[in-house]
């Protein structure tokens, strides 16, 4: 009902008539069903359940979402430092070890942005 | 993670919340459906944080919870006999039965394996020829097109050895049968994200008109479940009754018509009965006269299930919305995730597991055996 | 509901609402008393520790014991490894075995002295494979600074054991003027982990059957001895070390917390959690916290110290991802806290049993 994730199609084969693939997870690979979504292409997200793509990610609406919250906090969209308060190493890191940071729609995944700076 | 992360910042968190405190003039009681949603309410403590008089109730929403005692009495029998391989989704495995859980049973010899997905379940049936491999198909909507397929895939490649018990429950039965209810205190709800990637909106549409009561469909991260509730109060301060789309990133109107096709092809609906709640017409899915041979249900004869019902805990208050775990005399004593009298016990995603799990009003948190 | 069957009802009327009847109570070991959460405490609590009450001296229970022999203190532990499979992404359950009493040592200040190596093994394992897991333990040994002094091997009919069972036991040197303990952390400490957490946890579960992905993570496991020293040359007064093996972060610190009867406040955003981790856990609805490591250690030090104990780990290999992640506190005796992101505190929970996969 609920665990469905996010996850990039990197590879689409035609199974045995049945539409399969791998998917993505921030470094987690796994093979998924994508019978129910054919017009996934390389690249896109899915929302996976059980080992099945349920539905596409719809990159314009994440992104209206994700404007909509900012202009309530009254936040220009550019990189925010999210990091706690007295915390002096980055807690999570992208597949490449640089640190991630999070908050701003125009921050593509992983981005290796320093937070040497120290919180703002 | 891309389309998490930017979900749980908490800068943007802060800002939804102070919105909602803005907007919000009077008390209003609110549901969220999905167990998945109560369990992200619970653990980042939303509900905590929001306004005085805003009372978010945590509705029946775990398939685990809800699958039928006699359902999971029948996949205990199945599961104890010798040439079966029994195949389930790792939640299933705690829920308790009228003596014992899939677990328990397991502990004692049975083959009972976890898989990810049920076409894990299928490639067991096509490595074990000489074994007979059941699958225990539970879920709400949202799992019913991989529950499907499993069953499709079996009838194409000629699988003999594979059967399903089925246990699906339907959401839009059980928001009517609540909103029915005389006691009933909802006035909107958060609906189910997953359910409605699958299934769409528009079976909400007439619920929302005839009950007037706003119904947001909405995710499952931090501030989907904020600015869900931002959007439900926005309409309950307004005094509109529509249903939103809050998770349009994954969502759309008509939801996915190839599962609900593939759906509609393997199951039609029947009555069900929820556990600690009672039977609903037309709330569940069982298979199609075409696919009866893979019934696991007509497959075994499991005998006859006596189910013993006994009136000790609050379940259905609890699922139902009129009272709290907190309220539950056998909460956090008789009653805790290792000893669960009840549904919303058992699963990590039950509401008196989730309030447990956040030790809310649980002074001893001592594990006993005894 | 009655007897006579259930009638269809169109309303859900709570009064009338009713509830399975409990289970009896299990009276056999189930796999999650195996789990290092709160299941394999009550069975210590009520079944093994009252039972061995007339010859056991009782007291908290640290990763090793320590005797005292004609005036040296003297760390003693033993462990059991039953991983499978027996090979993983990152190593095997030979070196796992060496690592993981190296460490139960090392978490009270010991270096290795000696070690000892028990095989029980099934019918039918290869000797192939059984050279390759000895030479491991041999070499995981050798990169510890100890040597194995004695061992058993005993041979067991097919399906009496899960191809190889390794059981370890160690004994090392606790230096002067060390004393570390589970109940010795102070409100106003700080807790320090030695690096990210759950690889161990999660490259064993990408390759169980049933849930296999691929994922770029290998076990962490390490010895952690040289970590040790380098930590105790910078404060000999370190309150607490543990590793955090099975039952996770959460596990480590609500025991520690326990035992010393004080509360932690942690700082999510603080705590390091590789992204791969963190997907898998998402992908199988797991809580990182609970997830199991093998090369890390936790650490309770007294404020002043903490950053210089801090740049101390990092300047050695097995510390380089050291991190501050919280502090100890007088609240909540036994309870550990984490930061929300909506500002609230919630608990972190300690693992039940099992980890269970779950799909909602």
């Amino acid at each position: 009902m609920c665990l469905g994730i996010p996850g990039k199609v990197i590879e689409v084969r035609d199974d045995a008539a049945l539409l399969m693939g791998k998917v993505d997870f921030g470094g987690v690979r796994k093979e998924v069903c994508l019978a129910y979504t054919p017009e996934v292409r390389l690249g896109d997200y899915v929302i996976v359940h059980v080992g099945f793509a349920i539905s596409r990610v719809d990159e314009e609406e994440a992104l209206k979402t994700l404007e909509i919250l900012e202009q309530m906090g009254g936040l220009v969209t550019t990189e925010l430092e999210t990091m706690g308060p007295g915390m002096d190493r980055p807690a999570v890191l992208s597949d490449d070890g640089s640190p991630a940071t999070f908050g701003s729609a125009s921050a593509p995944a992983g981005a290796a942005t320093s937070a040497a700076g120290g919180p703002s | 993670m891309k389309y998490l992360d930017e979900y749980r910042d908490p800068v943007l968190a802060r800002a939804i919340l102070d919105e909602i405190h803005r907007i919000t003039t009077r008390p209003w009681t609110l549901m969220e459906v999905c167990g998945g949603q109560t369990h992200t309410i619970v653990k980042q403590g939303i509900d905590e944080a929001l306004p005085q008089g805003v009372r978010m109730i945590h509705g029946p929403g775990c398939p685990v919870c809800v699958t039928p005692l006699e359902q999971v009495d029948k996949a205990l029998a199945i599961a104890a006999r010798p040439d079966v391989i029994f195949t389930s989704y790792g939640d299933m495995l705690r829920v308790p039965g009228t003596s014992t859980d899939l677990l328990a049973l397991k502990a004692r010899g049975a083959d009972v394996r976890i898989v990810y997905s049920p076409l894990d379940a299928l490639k067991i049936a096509v490595d074990n020829p000489d074994r007979e491999v059941v699958f225990f198909a539970v879920g709400f909507e949202t799992t019913a097109p991989a529950n499907a397929m499993a069953v499709a895939e079996a009838a194409r490649r000629d699988i003999d050895n594979f059967s399903v018990l089925v246990s699906h429950v339907l959401v839009p039965p059980a928001m009517t049968a609540l909103l029915d209810s005389p006691t009933n205190q909802v006035q909107g709800f958060l609906a189910a994200g997953h359910v409605c990637a699958v299934m769409g909106w528009t079976e909400y549409e007439p619920i929302a008109s005839t009950y007037h009561v706003p119904i947001v469909v909405t995710g499952f991260e931090p501030l989907d479940l904020l600015e869900g509730i931002l959007m439900a109060i926005r309409q309950l301060e307004a005094g509109r009754a529509e249903v939103e789309n809050q998770y349009a990133r994954a969502v759309k109107r008509e939801g996915t018509p190839l599962a609900q096709r593939q759906i509609m092809e393997v199951f039609e609906i029947g009555d069900r009965t929820w556990r600690g709640v009672g039977p609903i017409p037309d709330s569940g899915y069982r298979l199609r006269a075409e696919y009866a041979r893979f019934d696991a249900e007509q497959r075994f004869d499991v005998g006859t299930i006596h189910t013993l019902e006994h009136p000790a805990c609050i379940a259905g208050a609890i699922l139902t919305g009129a009272k709290v775990p907190l309220d539950c005399t056998a909460y956090g004593t008789l009653c805790t995730p290792q000893k669960p009298l009840g549904a919303p016990m058992v699963s990590s995603e039950g509401t008196c597991a989730a309030f447990y799990s956040a030790a809310r009003g649980v002074d001893a948190r001592k594990v006993s055996l005894r | 509901m009655n007897a006579d069957g259930p009638q269809p009802t169109t309303t859900i009327d709570p009064m009338s609402l009713s509830c399975p009847v409990p289970i009896p109570e299990g009276a056999r070991v189930i796999l999650g008393h195996g789990s290092g959460g709160q299941l394999s405490g009550a069975l210590m609590r009520e079944v093994i520790a009252p039972c061995l009450a007339a010859a056991s001296p009782g007291g908290p229970l640290n990763d090793a014991a320590v005797v005292d022999v004609a005036g040296t203190r003297l760390a003693f532990t033993t462990d059991s490894f039953v991983v499978s499979p027996l090979q993983f992404p990152g190593g095997d359950i030979g070196e796992l075995a060496v690592n993981g009493t190296v460490n139960d040592l090392a978490m009270m200040g010991a270096q290795p002295l000696a070690i000892s190596l028990a095989f029980v093994i099934e019918e039918g394992l290869p000797l192939t494979e059984l050279a390759r897991i000895t030479s491991s333990a041999a070499r995981a040994a050798a990169a510890a600074g100890t040597q194995i002094v004695t061992g058993d091997t005993k041979v067991v009919g097919r399906g009496a054991a899960d191809r190889l069972f390794v059981n370890t036991a160690g004994i090392g040197v606790v230096p002067d003027g060390v004393t570390l303990a589970a109940d010795a952390a102070r409100p106003g400490d700080v807790v320090i982990v030695s690096g990210p957490i759950g690889l161990h946890g999660v490259a064993i579960m990408s390759v169980r059957e049933g849930l296999e992905f691929e994922v770029e993570i290998a076990s962490d496991t390490q010895p952690l001895n040289a970590l040790v020293a380098a930590m105790l040359a910078v404060e000999p007064g370190l309150r607490v070390l543990r590793d955090p093996t099975r039952g996770g972060l959460s596990s480590a610190l609500n025991e520690i917390a326990d035992a010393s009867g004080v509360g932690m406040a942690l700082d999510e955003t603080t705590i390091p959690i590789p992204e791969p981790v963190r997907a898998a856990c998402e992908m199988l609805g797991l809580d990182p916290f609970h997830v199991a490591n093998e090369g890390k250690l936790v650490a309770v030090v007294p404020a002043a110290s903490a950053d210089a104990v801090v740049a101390a780990m990092r300047a050695v290999p097995q510390g380089e991802g050291a991190a501050r992640i919280g502090e100890v506190v007088a609240e909540h005796p036994g309870m550990v806290t984490v930061r929300t992101i909506v500002g609230s505190e919630r608990i972190v929970d300690m693992l039940v049993g099992e980890q269970l996969p779950r799909i909602c």
